[in-house]
Parts: structure tokens; C-alpha cells; sequence
């Protein structure tokens, strides 16, 4: 089977009056051809599933998924319940919902499947669907906006859905239903005296449009908060939808945009934006915000919480991890080895530490400096439930570790001699394990010893012990 | 005709938990129990008004969202199913209720005389939010009064809470000398939480109560300072910390009921009666019974 991606990413607006009241300004009846527009792209690009994330759906029990496989009902806007009703029947692709929401689980996001009769799809839900997918030809997946949610947990959101996008090998369509600014007019106005609320949220609506149309995703999404306390009203906290969106385009700046129309709705900026993942060499990143892969916030509200034992003057440093053991600065000692760019040890003692010739490192895992994010996973969530987990990518995290402590030594990974690998799976990791080391130490020659283990201090699979000869 | 009269006004919050925790007919998903202190509380302020003869039950419900001014429910009736979109696990409830259209158009009158933006809703397919209903039926499970329902406009997010109380004071008023004109005894409810900062977590059995409590200590102390406020008649200081409590409780005053409702009751300088306090996912909650009747009464 092919590797899912996906094929094409729209910006659309959240109110109803394009669907129901289109002929009664202009510029709702161009935000309506757009959708028409894009809804003929959506066909033309084959796509097999369209997935919503939707900020007028929020949530506060981590992320909700729509799971009814049709869903119907009758949506009455709360504000614009003079306009009319809008009657739905979607096509929810069940099976999809709930492989996003193990997904989601397996990244460390709260999250779970809703299927109830009656249950209210939110307005920007049903026009979405409603204008994009009107024959309801492609499935769809719906997504709440959780209003606690923060870039994180937004970022991992999405890449647990392309991590069932791509091993269901589908065409996905990735939509966001919002408006850039969202400031409405406070009173009640005649159609055809709509305009953009205030000349500040046209500029900055402009300004989005503008990075949006040279494929600058990632920009937008990193101008999130800036965007949010500039033309936003606090329905939801921050502009994140475009960090759902720039995450599931692989947080890229190089896509090609459109900008299918930009109008008024009540005050608020409704634009129809199409974004093609064909890379347009429009540049890199302004800005660098991490990257996650894991969620690990904080989630354990509803335990008991533990006394700390905040020792005496003498005790060391040391800085509390998201999960596991506590961190601690490397040891100083004669002939030690620490360096910023490796993760810091899970107790008293340095990254490595030189003898005459020789540099002997302590053991190494795949946990990311900084961030101490485990690169393909968590081997078991906080209560030590199983977690699925990626050998490769941690057995390519060490290696890396392992690279940056040489290198600190001033020597190179050509000068490592020995190396013992601890496995706490060898049954299911060694092949994993062993293909990585083919392609990186196994090309160098060191020796080799491996050894299956109970567990590590965290929650990894492998850890490599090494020895390196300087030279003479 | 003879005056209207405000006989109670009550804070009456929503959260849907205590109607799952009931087990009423209505709605669909089956609770073990749970939340007691606050289901009696609700049983208390019922207890309380039981002997009060009354016309209508005037409400606000943070969960009509308006950004444009405030919305009345403006047809008769209105039945149908509601699921909460945040806990339909927990609440799926066939509501059927009944309109004071003559009292809500009168107020939507009053408040639009005033300069306020107002509008009825007459469209027939719409769905009541769940706050309405689930204010409605721990206040009146027999569903034998009207009610009059208003939005929560939200002037709080477009502007700030002083803003936001500069409207929902002049609502308020307005509320009063409508209902003083229609010549009916009125119940006003503003159905709202106090602290509301929740946890995102649920515990796998909803209803455990080994897992509830306050989301801080802080949110503790202002939940506490407010009731205090209410149990010792000081409704002014209320408003007057209003923005205060609203930023640092992340309370769900910023939907403008309390205010309203402190305004509505021409901010009370005799004690209010508390009938229960609890916490519901991490936020604080409070059965709160002004006693307009009795303290008419005792002026008279």
C-alpha cells in the first residue's frame, strides 16, 4: 500500500451566511464561489478523506472526534438564527475516527470518540461540510478545538492523525474552520453594510493572507500568539488552528497558497484559502519553535500528589522531567565531558570522561536535549501501561547522542572502539535495533556487545555504553 | 394592574453533571450518583421557594453564546433532544419547555427602549442550550412554570469586564422595571459557576468522587470571598471585584449572569442564603437563594 499524505490543505469560514444567505452581499456570494472553487479542487485532487478541525467545536475533556457514522440533525445558529436552518447528513468515516483517537492516546494526547444521536455539529462543521463535500462523496473526520490546549498539544494532534492518514495510505484533505480575524460587529447591521470591523484587523488579515499565499504556513503558525492578542476575541486561546494545520503540512514554509477570496462576515475576516503541499521555494523559517512529538503535559490532576522531599542545602540540582526520574546537571570532575547538546543525566555523573588516550562515555539514550522528548516514543505511559513505540527512530536518537559527546571531546564517531547496546526487548527490538546500526556505527567497525536488560531509568528501549580511543 | 415583583433570585449553575448524577427519566445515560452536596443544595433552594407563589422563571445561561447584544427565546415552545457537545457522555436530555413570550418580548422591549442590542428568537428548529436546560430542570424538575431565557452576550471577550457589567447593570435594570410592569411574580436565575477553571482530565467512572476537588487553592479563596460577600448582604463589593475575580477565578462570571442578576435584584444589601457549594471538575459551584419575598416582607 501506497504512504498516505496530504494532498491539499483550505482555510475556510466558520458563518452560516454562505450557505444561507449568499445572494444578500457580495461578498458572501464570493466566499461562496470560493467554496465552490475549492470544493471542484477537492474532486480534481481524488481525495479520499477530509478531515476538520474545527474551532467552533470546543472542548475541555482533551480532543473529541466525531465517530457517528451520519450524523443528522437540524443546525440553528445561536447568533444568525434569523437567517434560517440548515439541515445535515454527513458521511463520517468511523473507522478513521477511531484510529486517530488510539493515535492520539499513543502520542500522550486526551482524547476520545463521540457517536451519539442528536449530538450538535457545530456551525463551522456543517458549513464546511455542507459547501465542500455537498454530495457527501468523501468521508470526513471532525475534530474539537480543546480550549486548554496549547501549540504542543495542537502540533501532536495532527501528527497523530497523519500517522493514520499515512498508514491507511489515504488522500487527505486538511481543513481548518475559522475566521482570521474574529471580532464581529456588536450590533445588529443591514447586509449590505458588512465591512471588516476595524482597519487593523484588515491589515493584519492582510498580513496573513499574504504569508498564507507564499506558502508560509509555519510562519503563520508561529505568529499564532502575536496574531491572537491582535484581532482576536478570546473564543479560544490563541490562533491555533494554524498550528493544527502547519503540523499536519509537516510545519513547512515552502508550500504553494492561494487565496480564493477574502471578505466581511458581521465584521469578522472570512477568507477561502487553499494551500498545495507542492513545494514553491518560497524560503525557510523565520522563527523555530520546537518541534514535538510527544505530548507529556501535565495530566495528572485528578491523583494524589505526592510530598516532595525538597532536601537539604547540599543536595544537587536537580530539575523535575515531565515524566520519570528527576534531571540533573553533569558531574564536573577532572577529565569530564558535558556538553548542552546531549540530554542531561538522570543522576551524579558527568556525560563522559577522558583517561590518558581514552574517552569513556556513560550510557547513552534517545532523550532530546531540552525538551527531553523520547524520539519514536515512550516505552510504557505514566502508570507503566504499554505504549507502541519506534525502535529505529530511538536507536537513531542515541547514535546521535552518542555523536554530539564525541564531538564534544573534539573527536569523531570514526574513533569509537567498543560499544555495549542494552535492549529491554530484545525479541522485538534487536532487528530494528540492528538495521540502524548497520547504517551508522556498523559502518565505522567498533565492537560490539548486546545484552537484553529488565528496564532503564526512563522510558526507552535502548541505551548504548561506548568507548572511544583519541589517538595518540 | 398590580406591580410585578421579584419574589427570588437565585444562582443556579448548569453543569450537567448534577442532571446525569439525578438519573432523571429525561436523560439518557445512567449514573451510580454523585455530586450530592450540590444536588441537595439544588433540593434546598426548591425546598425553600416551595410555598412562594410564582409566574416565570427568568434565566441566563452562559451557554447561549451572543457576540451581537442579547437574545430572548421568542416562541412558545420548544421541545427536543440536547446533548451536551463537551460531556455528551454525560448528558443527553429531551427537554420540553415552555415560553413567557409576552414577559421575554416585554424585557427584549425595555432593553432595546434602553439602547441595548436585543433580539428575539422565533426560529422553530432551535436547539435550547444545555445550560437553559440543565438550570431549568435542577431549579424546576416539573417543568410546570414559563420561562424566559436570555444569551449570554459575550462584551466580556470583546471588551472586558467592565464593559461587560456596564451592560449586563443596565439588563439588569431594565429586567426589573419589565417585570414590575408585567404585574407577574418572576424567579430570576443566573445559571453560572463561580470558579471555573476545569481539569482536562475525566476519571474513568465520571461520578467518582475520590477524584473531585477544587482546581487551586486560589480558586478556593475566591470562591469563598464572593459567598462570603453574598451570605453577609455585601452584593455591591461583588461588583465592584467583579473584574478582579472574573480574571484571577477564570470565574464563569464573564458571561454577565452574575452581574445581570445582582443588578436584576437591585444588588441586594441583605444576606443570601447558601444551600450548597461543591466543586464539579475542578470548578466551584454555589446554590446561592436572594430572598426578595421575606425581605419585602419584613419592609412592609
Amino acid at each position: 500500500m501506497t504512504e498516505g499524505s496530504v494532498v491539499g490543505s483550505f482555510v475556510v469560514p466558520v458563518h452560516p451566511h454562505t450557505v444561507l444567505a449568499p445572494d444578500q452581499n457580495e461578498g458572501w456570494q464570493r466566499l461562496r464561489d470560493a467554496f465552490d472553487t475549492a470544493a471542484q479542487t477537492i474532486k480534481e485532487l481524488d481525495a479520499d478523506l477530509l478531515v476538520i478541525y474545527s474551532t467552533t467545536w470546543p472542548s475541555i475533556i482533551g480532543h473529541q472526534i466525531q465517530s457517528d457514522p451520519n450524523p443528522e440533525w437540524v443546525m440553528v445558529d445561536h447568533d444568525f438564527h434569523d437567517l434560517g436552518s440548515i439541515e445535515y447528513s454527513f458521511n463520517i468515516d468511523q473507522d478513521f475516527a477511531h484510529a486517530w483517537d488510539d493515535a492520539n492516546r499513543k502520542r500522550g494526547l486526551q482524547s476520545r470518540c463521540v457517536n451519539y444521536k442528536g449530538f450538535p455539529i457545530d456551525v463551522g462543521s456543517v458549513v464546511a461540510l455542507t459547501l465542500l463535500n455537498p454530495d457527501n462523496a468523501i468521508p470526513a473526520v471532525i475534530v474539537s478545538s480543546n480550549m486548554y490546549a496549547n501549540r504542543s498539544e495542537t502540533t501532536v494532534l495532527a501528527k497523530s492523525c497523519l500517522d493514520v492518514i499515512k498508514a491507511q495510505g489515504r488522500r487527505a484533505v486538511a481543513i481548518t474552520a475559522m475566521s482570521l480575524s474574529n471580532r464581529m460587529f456588536t450590533d445588529f447591521i443591514k447586509p449590505e453594510e458588512d465591512k471588516i470591523h476595524s482597519l487593523k484587523d484588515d491589515e493584519w488579515n492582510l498580513k496573513i493572507l499574504e504569508f498564507l499565499k507564499q506558502g508560509r504556513l509555519e510562519d503563520v503558525g508561529q505568529l499564532s500568539r502575536t496574531i491572537q492578542r491582535q484581532i482576536r476575541v478570546q473564543k479560544v486561546v490563541a490562533f491555533k488552528p494554524m498550528w493544527w494545520l502547519s503540523a499536519m503540512n509537516g510545519n513547512r514554509n515552502d508550500l504553494t497558497g492561494q487565496v480564493l477570496a477574502y471578505e466581511p462576515i458581521h465584521g469578522a475576516g472570512g477568507a477561502v484559502v487553499s494551500i498545495d503541499p507542492t513545494p514553491s521555494g518560497a524560503g525557510d523559517k523565520e522563527y523555530d519553535e520546537d518541534d514535538i512529538e510527544y505530548f507529556h503535559g501535565e495530566r495528572g490532576v485528578l491523583d494524589t500528589v505526592d510530598e516532595i522531599d525538597e532536601g537539604g542545602e547540599e543536595a544537587p540540582a536537580v530539575e523535575q522531567a515531565s515524566s520519570g526520574p528527576g534531571l540533573w546537571e553533569p558531574t564536573e570532575a577532572e577529565g569530564s565531558v558535558n556538553t548542552d547538546a546531549a540530554p542531561k543525566p538522570v543522576g551524579a555523573y558527568p556525560h563522559a570522561r577522558k583517561v590518558g588516550n581514552m574517552l569513556f562515555l556513560s550510557g547513552v539514550g534517545p532523550r532530546q536535549p531540552g525538551t527531553n522528548a523520547i524520539p519514536g516514543g515512550p516505552i510504557h505511559d505514566e502508570n507503566g501501561e504499554p505504549l507502541d513505540y519506534d525502535i529505529e527512530a530511538q536507536t537513531h536518537a542515541v547514535v546521535n547522542n552518542v555523536k554530539r559527546i564525541v564531538e564534544e571531546a573534539g573527536a569523531s564517531m570514526d574513533q569509537v572502539v567498543d560499544v555495549t547496546t542494552f535492549l529491554v526487548d530484545m525479541k522485538r527490538d534487536f532487528k530494528g535495533y540492528n538495521d540502524v546500526w548497520a547504517q551508522t556505527l556498523g559502518k565505522i567497525g567498533p565492537t560490539r556487545t548486546t545484552l537484553a536488560i529488565d528496564a532503564l531509568p526512563t522510558p526507552i528501549a535502548v541505551e548504548m555504553k561506548v568507548i572511544v580511543h583519541l589517538g595518540e | 394592574m398590580v406591580k410585578g415583583k421579584i419574589v427570588a433570585g437565585c444562582i443556579a449553575p448548569h453543569p450537567p453533571h448534577l442532571v446525569y448524577a439525578e438519573n432523571p427519566p429525561q436523560n439518557e445515560p445512567v449514573a451510580e450518583g454523585g455530586w450530592e452536596q450540590l444536588r441537595w443544595g439544588y433540593e434546598r433552594l426548591r425546598a425553600s421557594l416551595a410555598d412562594i407563589e410564582y409566574d416565570a422563571i427568568v434565566v441566563l445561561s452562559p451557554h447561549w453564546q451572543t457576540y451581537i447584544g442579547t437574545h430572548f427565546l421568542g416562541l412558545p415552545h420548544f421541545e427536543g433532544l440536547s446533548v451536551d457537545p463537551i460531556f455528551p457522555n454525560l448528558f443527553r436530555y429531551h427537554y420540553d419547555l415552555n415560553i413567557d413570550v409576552e414577559l421575554a418580548k416585554a424585557i427584549h422591549d425595555e432593553a432595546a427602549s434602553a439602547g441595548l442590542p436585543v433580539k428575539m428568537m422565533e426560529n422553530p428548529d432551535f436547539r435550547v442550550d444545555y445550560g437553559t436546560i440543565t438550570t431549568g430542570h435542577l431549579f424546576n424538575p416539573e417543568w410546570d412554570k414559563p420561562m424566559v431565557v436570555l444569551s449570554s452576550n459575550r462584551s466580556t471577550a470583546y471588551y472586558s469586564v467592565e464593559v461587560m457589567q456596564e451592560i449586563m447593570i443596565e439588563l439588569g435594570r431594565v429586567t426589573r422595571r419589565a417585570i414590575e410592569a408585567s404585574g407577574k411574580r418572576v424567579v430570576v436565575l443566573a445559571s453560572n459557576s463561580l470558579s471555573h477553571r476545569h481539569f482536562t482530565t475525566e476519571s474513568e467512572v465520571p461520578e467518582d468522587m475520590s477524584k473531585e476537588h477544587i482546581t487551586s487553592h486560589a480558586m478556593h479563596l475566591w470562591d469563598m470571598r464572593i459567598i462570603d460577600y453574598m451570605r453577609t448582604g455585601q452584593a455591591q463589593r461583588i461588583l465592584d471585584e467583579m473584574p478582579e475575580f472574573t480574571e484571577q477565578a477564570i470565574a464563569e462570571s464573564d458571561g454577565g449572569g452574575l452581574s445581570w442578576l445582582l443588578s436584576t435584584l437591585d444588588v441586594p444589601d441583605y444576606p443570601a442564603i447558601l444551600h450548597g457549594y461543591g466543586t464539579i471538575i475542578g470548578t466551584g459551584n454555589a446554590v446561592v437563594e436572594w430572598p426578595c419575598h421575606a425581605h419585602e416582607e419584613a419592609d412592609a
